[in-house]
C-alpha cells in the first residue's frame, strides 16, 4: 500500500505468431539436453530445468533477473530443432494455404480481375464471417473457378493436395515435407496473404513450422516435491523432456548419415511429440500418457474449459480476508447486519493508519495481541514490511508503533462486510453487512435477507468479504449496503420484505385487536420502539393505532389488501384493511415501494426491522402455533366436500362410458384418448378448486392455520385443503399418471381401469390417511419433481451464461445511449424512457400518485390502456 | 419552465399518462405543477450514466430462468394448443434458431369472419390439404394398372377446390396426365410392365399429393378470445396467409421469428421476440421488467439480421479476443486472432478481470484528470 510504483494501464494486447528470430532473442536459455538435476539435484545447465529460466526452489537466485522464488516471472528459453516440425494448431490455415497459391510463385490462383469481381461479396462476408469465412470463401472461389490447375500468373502447373490427418500433406498422393511446405510458404507475398485474411506482418506463415521451439519458463511447470523427497516433474516437462531426447537423437543420426529412413522415422517422432505438447486431444493421435496410463496435460488442456486457466484463474480469482461457515437466523439483528463469531472476527482484520490522533487508540489493539478479542495480528511498517504481533514481538511493535504504520487489527462492530451465498445469481446475492460481533460460531442474520440471498436455515453456509481499503469500503457501503438494494432492479418492487411469522403477526395485530394502554407500549418496546407520544390517549389502544406508530406521519397510501379489501393509510394511520404479504411481502405491493421512494433507503430498512419486531413481539403475546383440530371441519362441510368428490368420481365414470363407447366429441386438433384425458384433468381439478374453496369458507376464524394462510406468511388454502380434506390429483407430466404396469398404473388395480382413483386421483387428506396406493403415487410425482429441478438447473445455469457473457460489456453512457465495447449502439435510450428499474415503482414513473396528490384526491378514470403491456402493442 | 419546455423534456408515454389521469377542468397552474413533479420523478429515476446495463439483464433473466418449468405442457385451456413453454421456450428464443418446436400462428380476422361467420369453414380453407382428405374413395384397377378416384364434392367445395384445380395437382404431382370422367378421376401407371407394387406406390403418392389450403398448416383451430373469433394454427406459413383477404395483416402474427423476420422484417422480429419473450415469462407467472427483454431483443436485433446468443452469434462476435475465448472454444479464438494479427482494446468486463485492472462500467468509468500544480521558482 505504501509502495510509490508508477502503476501502469495496460492499454491493448495484441496477437500474432512468434516467429524464430524474436524467439531466439527473447530467449534466456538454450536447452541442450534432457537432464534436469545433476547427481546434487542442482538444475543442469542448459537442461529443461535451468535456473537462467527461472527459480522455483526458496534459496536459488535466478541467473537472468537475480530475483528469488515468487519474484521472478520466469524466462522463456529455445530450442533448435533438428528438423523443421508443423503446429498443429495451423494445420488448417497451412492447407488453406497450400491449395489457394501457386507452388512456383507464390501468387493466388486466380486471376486479379476475379479477386475484383468477389470484392464486395468477399466484404459482406468478412463483416458477417470474420477472416475465417473470407479464407474459407476465397479457396471455395479458387476451386470453383477449376483454373486450379494452372497458375494464371507463372503457368506453372499445379497439383492436388490433401491433407491426411493430423497434419501429414500429401501432393497427388506423394507427401510433401515440412521443409517443402515451409519454402513455399515463404514465397507467398505480404500482400497476398491479406487477401487470404492473414496479417503477414505479425503472422508470416512458415512461422507455423516450427524451426525454434520456445521453451516455457520453469515457472510454469514447477515440480513438486513429494514426501519422500523425491521430484516429480510437471506433465510439461515430462513432455519437453520426450521432445529434447528425439531432437537429440535426431540431430546425431543426421550427423552420423543414418539412412533416409531412420531419420524419417525419428522426424515423425519429433513431431508427433512437439504435436502432442501443443494439444493432447487429438482425434487421430493416441494421447500421450504417463507410466501409470493417465493422459499428459498439456498446453491446451491447461487453457481450455472450466477448470482451464482462463475461466479457472483469470476470469475467476480468489481472495484472502474472507470467512465461510453455517449461517442462522437472529431477528434481533437489524436487516443490515450481520453477526461474526468472535474467532473468526480475530482472524479477519481490517488495515487502520497510524496518526497522531489515533496512535494511542492503535496501541490499545497492539497491546492485545492476536489473542486477546479486540486486538491485531500484524502491523505493516512504512516500507511495506510486514510483522506478525506473536507474544515475543507484542512489546517491540508495541514500542515501534508510530504514525505511517498500518495496524491490521481485529474486526469489530460496525465494520463493513460483504455478505454472499451462492449460486450469485444476481447482485443482491452480494450485499455489504455492518459487523456485529456476537458470541457463537456461526453467521448469523436477518430473516427478512433470506429473500434476496435465497437462504435457509437448513445447513446453508455463507461467505463474508472484508474490504480492505477505503476506496472499497466507500463503494461497499454506498452502493451494496442491504437498503440500497431493496428494491430489485428486476421488477422495481421490493426484494426484502417480511416472513412467516413478522407476517402473521402484523396481521393479527392490525385485525380487530384491542389491547390496554400498558399492554400495548409493552408490545412496542419489546419491538424495540421507544417513542410513544404518537400513541392515542386513551386506555384501550387498537392493534391498527400500534401499527401505525411505525408509519411517518406524513404518508399516505391507497393498496389493496391480499384478499382484495382495500387497505388506506391516511397521514400516517391505518385506516382501513390489514397488512399482509400484498403490502409487505416481498416482491409484491407498492407499499414498501412508496415508503422507499418518498423516505429513502435508510428509513424503510429501519421501518422494516421495526416492522418485523412489531410483528414477533405481537406473536410472543398471542402465541402461535399449529393443533391437529385446526384442521378439523364442520360436519356440513365434510359432507358437502364429500359429495363434490363423489360428484367427480361419477362424472369421471360417465366419461369412462363415453370414451369406451367413442361418443365422445374429440376436441380439434386432439385425438379421442387425448381428449378423454384432459376433460377427466379438468373435472378432477375442478373438484378438488370447489374442495379448497369449501375448506376456506369454513375454516375456523382466527385459527392458527387459517391465520399464517391470510396473513400470506406461509402456506396457502390449498395446502390447507390437502392436509384436512383432499390432497387432489397427482399430475404427471401434465396428464394423470398412466404409466407402470401392462395396462395400469398399479397391480392393485384391474387393467385397464381408468377411474380417478386408479389414474393418481387421491380423495384424502393427509389428515385422514392416505390410501397405500397414494403413496406410490405420491412417489411419483415426487421423482418427477425432483427430476425436473435436477435437470433444469444445468440448462438455465447455460442460459445464464451465455446471456451474461453476451452483455457483459453494455453499459449506458453519458448521453443516455445503450452501447458495446465497441462503441456500437444498441439503444438511443435505455429502455425507451432512461428509467432505471431499481428507481422506478414496478418499472413506471407513478404518474397516478403524482396527480393525486397535486388534486386531493381525483384522477380521471383512465380509458387509455397501458401502452406497453398490452400484446397489441407491437 | 414553461410548460412546453417540461413536455420537451418527458417521455411522450409519460404525457400521454399524465393527460389521461389529469381531471378534466384542472387550472393550468396545477396542471404544470403536476408536470414539473413529473418531471423532477422522472430525473430522478433516470440511469446512471456507466451503469452496466447488460448484466443486470442478464441477472434478472437468468435468476428468474431458474425458476422456469422445464416441462413443455400446456395445461391452461381445454381448447387451447399445445405449445412449447417455459425454459426450453426460452431457450429457443434467445438462440435464435431457425425451426422451432411448436411453430404456431394467430390470425385475426376481418369482418365478417371476425365475428364468427363461416369460421369454421375459412379454417378449413387455411389449413393443409392433401388429397387423402377430400377423396371418397381410390379404385385400384389392376387390369388397366391404373388408379381411379372419386372427389367428396362436399368437402372439396367447402374448402374451395375445384376439380380442375384437383387435376392440376395430381398432374403436376404425378408427372402422369390424369383422365377425368365426370366424377371419377383416372391415374394409369407410368410405364409398361408395372406391377401391383407400383400401382399401390401410385395410390399412396395420390393420397398425399397437396390440393389446396397453406401449405405447412397442419392443423386450424378457430377460437374466441374476448368478443372477436381468431384461429390459431400448428405450423406456419405468415407469407401465404397474409395473402388472404379474409386476414386482418396487422395483427395476424407467426410465433415463428424467423419467419417474421423474413416476411416483415427486421423490426417486426424484435417486437415478435419481445413478445413471445414476454409470453413466457407471463405464463410462468414470472415479473420481469419489459426494459430488460427490450434490451436482449434489441441485442440481438442490432445488426439487422437475427443473431442468436450463442459462441456463433452475438458471442461469437465480439470486438475482443480474451472475451470471446473466456467463453467457449478459447483455442481456436487465440489461434485466429494471432493469424489475422488482432489487437484487443481491453475496453469491456472479462479482459480488464483477467489482467487485474478497472473494468470501465459503473464506478470504474470516470477518471480523473488533475492538473499538474505549476512550480514556484
Amino acid at each position: 500500500m505504501d509502495n510509490q510504483a508508477i502503476y501502469k494501464k495496460i492499454g491493448s494486447i495484441g496477437f500474432g505468431l512468434l516467429d524464430p528470430i524474436t524467439n531466439k532473442k527473447m530467449s534466456a536459455a538454450k536447452i541442450v539436453t534432457p537432464e534436469l538435476y545433476d547427481r546434487e539435484g542442482y538444475p543442469v545447465d542448459g537442461g529443461l530445468m535451468d535456473i537462467r529460466m527461472g527459480v522455483i526452489d526458496p534459496g536459488l537466485r535466478c541467473k537472468t533477473c537475480g530475483q528469488k522464488i515468487k519474484e521472478c516471472p520466469g524466462h522463456f528459453g529455445y530450442m533448435e530443432l533438428a528438423r523443421p516440425v508443423i503446429h498443429i494448431k495451423f494445420v488448417t490455415l497451412i492447407l488453406s494455404l497450400l491449395r489457394g497459391t501457386c507452388k512456383n510463385c507464390g501468387k493466388i490462383l486466380i486471376p486479379p480481375e476475379k479477386i475484383a469481381e468477389h470484392a464486395a461479396e468477399l466484404k459482406v462476408l468478412e463483416e458477417e464471417g470474420g477472416d475465417e469465412e473470407r479464407r474459407k470463401f476465397i479457396t471455395d472461389i479458387i476451386y470453383a473457378s477449376k483454373i486450379a490447375t494452372k497458375c494464371p500468373h507463372c503457368k506453372a502447373k499445379q497439383q492436388k493436395i490433401t491433407l491426411e490427418k493430423p497434419y501429414t500433406f500429401l501432393e497427388d498422393d506423394k507427401r510433401i515435407s515440412p521443409i517443402e511446405i515451409r519454402s513455399r510458404l515463404e514465397k507467398i507475398s505480404n500482400e497476398e496473404l491479406a487477401i487470404m485474411g492473414v496479417k503477414g506482418e505479425s503472422a508470416r506463415p512458415e512461422w507455423a513450422i516450427l524451426t525454434i521451439l520456445a521453451i516455457p519458463p520453469v515457472t510454469m511447470r514447477p515440480s513438486i516435491t513429494l514426501e519422500t523427497g523425491e521430484r516429480s516433474e510437471d506433465d510439461l516437462t515430462h513432455k519437453l523432456g520426450d521432445i529434447v531426447r528425439i531432437n537429440q537423437r535426431l540431430f546425431e543420426n543426421i550427423n552420423a548419415g543414418a539412412p533416409e529412413i531412420i531419420i524419417e522415422d525419428l522426424w515423425d517422432l519429433l513431431q508427433y511429440h512437439v504435436t502432442t505438447f501443443f494439444d493432447n486431444e487429438i482425434a487421430q493421435l493416441p494421447p500421450a500418457r504417463h507410466r501409470n496410463g493417465q493422459p499428459l496435460k498439456t498446453i491446451t488442456e491447461r487453457i481450455k474449459s472450466k477448470e482451464g486457466r482462463i475461466r479457472h484463474n483469470l476470469a475467476g480469482k480468489r481472495t484472502n480476508f474472507s470467512a465461510r461457515t453455517v449461517i442462522s437466523p437472529d431477528p434481533m439483528l437489524s436487516i443490515n447486519e450481520v453477526g461474526v463469531p468472535e474467532l473468526i472476527a480475530r482472524k479477519l482484520t481490517v488495515p487502520e493508519r497510524v496518526t497522531e490522533w489515533n496512535l494511542e487508540y492503535l496501541k490499545e489493539f497492539v497491546k492485545k495481541g492476536p489473542e486477546n478479542y479486540p486486538g491485531s495480528n500484524y502491523i505493516i511498517r512504512p516500507d511495506g514490511k510486514k510483522k506478525k504481533i506473536t507474544s515475543e514481538t507484542q512489546e517491540s511493535c508495541v514500542e515501534e508503533l508510530q504514525p505511517g504504520y498500518v495496524v491490521e487489527r481485529h474486526l469489530m462492530d460496525g465494520d463493513i462486510a460483504i455478505f454472499n451465498r451462492q449460486p450469485s445469481l444476481h447482485r443482491m446475492s452480494m450485499m455489504c453487512h455492518k459487523v456485529r460481533i456476537l458470541p457463537g460460531k456461526t453467521l448469523r442474520l436477518n430473516v427478512a435477507v433470506c429473500a434476496p440471498y435465497n437462504a435457509d436455515f437448513d445447513g446453508d453456509e455463507m461467505n463474508l468479504h472484508i474490504p480492505q481499503t477505503e476506496e472499497a469500503r466507500a463503494e461497499a457501503e454506498q452502493l451494496m449496503l442491504v437498503q440500497t438494494q431493496i428494491i430489485s432492479p428486476r421488477d422495481g418492487l421490493a426484494v426484502i420484505g417480511g416472513t412467516q411469522d413478522a407476517l402473521s403477526g402484523n396481521y393479527l395485530l392490525t385485525g380487530e385487536t384491542e389491547f390496554t394502554r400498558r399492554k400495548a407500549i409493552e408490545i412496542l418496546s419489546s419491538a424495540g420502539i421507544s417513542e410513544f407520544s404518537r400513541l392515542p390517549k386513551k386506555e384501550k389502544i387498537t392493534g391498527k393505532e400500534i401499527f401505525s406508530i411505525l408509519i411517518p406521519e406524513d404518508f399516505s397510501f391507497r393498496g389493496e389488501t391480499k384478499d382484495g379489501h382495500p387497505l388506506i393509510i391516511k397521514k400516517g394511520v391505518l385506516m382501513e384493511g390489514r397488512m399482509d404479504s400484498a403490502n409487505l411481502g416481498e416482491g409484491a405491493g407498492l407499499f414498501l415501494r412508496s415508503i422507499h421512494k418518498q423516505y429513502g433507503p435508510e428509513f424503510t430498512a429501519d421501518v422494516l426491522s421495526k416492522i418485523f419486531k412489531l410483528g414477533i413481539a405481537v406473536l410472543m403475546q398471542h402465541g402461535q402455533s399449529a393443533v391437529l383440530s385446526d384442521l378439523d371441519l364442520p360436519h356440513k362441510t365434510k359432507e358437502s366436500i364429500k359429495k363434490i368428490i363423489e360428484e367427480a368420481e361419477e362424472k369421471i365414470d360417465d366419461l369412462i362410458v363415453e370414451y369406451k363407447k367413442e361418443t365422445m366429441d374429440t376436441l380439434p386438433g386432439r385425438t379421442l384418448k387425448e381428449t378423454f384425458e384432459t376433460k377427466c384433468l379438468e373435472t378432477l381439478n375442478k373438484a378438488r378448486n370447489k374442495v379448497v374453496n369449501a375448506v376456506s369458507d369454513s375454516s375456523v376464524e382466527g385459527s392458527h392455520f387459517e391465520n399464517m394462510v391470510r396473513s400470506g406468511g406461509a402456506g396457502k388454502f390449498l395446502h390447507l385443503t390437502q392436509m384436512a380434506a383432499c390432497v387432489g390429483q397427482q399430475a404427471l407430466r401434465g396428464g394423470r399418471i398412466s404409466s407402470g404396469y401392462k395396462d395400469r398404473t398399479l397391480s392393485a388395480f384391474k387393467k385397464g381401469d381408468l377411474r380417478a382413483a386408479a389414474r393418481g386421483f387421491i380423495a384424502g387428506g393427509f389428515k385422514d390417511g392416505l390410501k397405500p396406493a397414494d403413496f406410490f403415487f405420491m412417489g411419483i410425482t415426487g421423482r418427477d419433481g425432483l427430476m425436473d429441478t435436477a435437470l433444469r438447473t444445468p440448462k438455465s445455469g447455460y442460459l445464464y451464461r451465455r446471456l451474461a457473457n453476451a452483455m457483459q460489456d453494455l453499459r449506458v453512457e453519458y448521453d443516455e445511449t445503450v452501447r458495446d465495447s465497441g462503441g456500437k449502439i444498441i439503444q438511443f435510450q435505455y429502455g425507451e424512457d432512461g428509467v432505471d428499474v431499481s428507481k422506478s415503482e414496478k418499472g413506471k414513473i407513478n404518474v397516478k400518485r403524482i396527480v393525486e396528490n397535486a388534486t386531493g384526491g381525483k384522477t380521471q378514470s383512465r380509458q387509455s390502456r397501458d401502452v406497453r403491456n398490452s400484446p397489441e402493442a407491437n | 419552465m414553461n410548460i412546453d419546455e417540461i413536455k420537451s423534456k418527458l417521455n411522450p408515454k409519460l404525457i400521454e399518462e399524465i393527460e389521461s389521469y389529469l381531471p378534466k377542468g384542472t387550472s393550468a397552474d396545477k396542471a404544470k405543477k403536476v408536470y414539473e413533479e413529473v418531471l423532477e420523478e422522472y430525473q430522478e429515476a433516470k440511469v446512471s450514466p456507466g451503469e452496466c446495463v447488460g448484466i443486470i439483464t442478464a441477472e434478472s433473466i437468468g435468476e428468474r430462468g431458474t425458476q422456469m418449468t422445464l416441462n413443455t405442457f400446456h395445461l391452461a385451456g381445454v381448447a387451447e394448443m399445445n405449445v412449447t413453454m417455459g425454459l426450453p421456450r426460452m431457450i429457443e428464443i434467445l438462440d435464435g434458431r431457425k425451426t422451432i418446436e411448436t411453430p404456431m400462428m394467430e390470425i385475426y380476422l376481418n369482418e365478417p369472419y371476425k365475428s364468427g361467420k363461416n369460421i369454421r369453414e375459412l379454417a378449413m380453407q387455411i389449413k393443409e390439404t392433401r388429397l387423402g382428405e377430400i377423396v371418397k374413395e381410390f379404385v385400384i384397377d389392376l387390369a388397366e394398372n391404373s388408379v381411379a378416384f372419386t372427389i367428396d364434392d362436399e368437402k372439396a367445395k367447402i374448402l374451395g377446390i375445384t376439380p380442375s384445380a384437383i387435376m392440376k395437382a395430381v398432374e403436376k404431382g404425378t408427372k402422369i396426365s390424369v383422365k377425368n370422367s365426370g366424377r371419377q378421376y383416372v391415374v394409369p401407371v407410368a410405364g409398361k410392365d408395372a406391377g401391383v407394387n407400383e400401382v399401390y406406390k401410385l395410390k399412396e403418392l395420390l393420397r398425399n399429393i397437396f390440393v389446396g389450403g397453406i401449405k405447412n398448416i397442419t392443423q386450424v383451430l378457430p377460437i374466441k378470445r374476448g368478443e372477436e373469433y381468431l384461429i390459431i394454427t400448428a405450423g406456419t406459413n405468415l407469407k401465404s396467409v397474409m395473402e388472404s383477404e379474409a386476414v386482418d395483416k396487422q395483427r395476424t402474427i407467426s410465433n415463428d421469428i424467423y419467419e417474421v423476420y423474413s416476411v416483415l422484417g427486421i423490426e417486426a422480429a424484435r417486437a415478435a421476440i419481445i413478445n413471445e419473450m414476454y409470453k413466457v415469462i407471463e405464463g410462468q407467472g414470472l415479473n420481469i421488467d419489459d426494459r430488460h427483454i427490450m434490451l436482449v431483443a434489441d441485442m440481438m436485433t442490432v445488426d439487422g439480421s437475427i443473431k442468436g446468443i450463442t459462441r456463433y452469434g452475438i458471442i461469437g462476435e465480439k470486438s475482443s479476443v480474451l472475451a470471446r475465448a473466456s467463453f467457449e472454444t478459447p483455442i481456436k479464438h487465440l489461434i485466429n486472432a494471432a493469424l489475422v494479427g488482432e489487437k484487443d482494446p481491453l475496453n469491456s468486463v472479462v479482459e480488464n478481470v483477467m489482467i487485474n485492472q478497472i473494468i470501465p462500467v459503473g464506478t470504474g468509468l470516470p477518471k480523473i484528470v488533475m492538473k499538474q500544480p505549476e512550480e514556484k521558482k
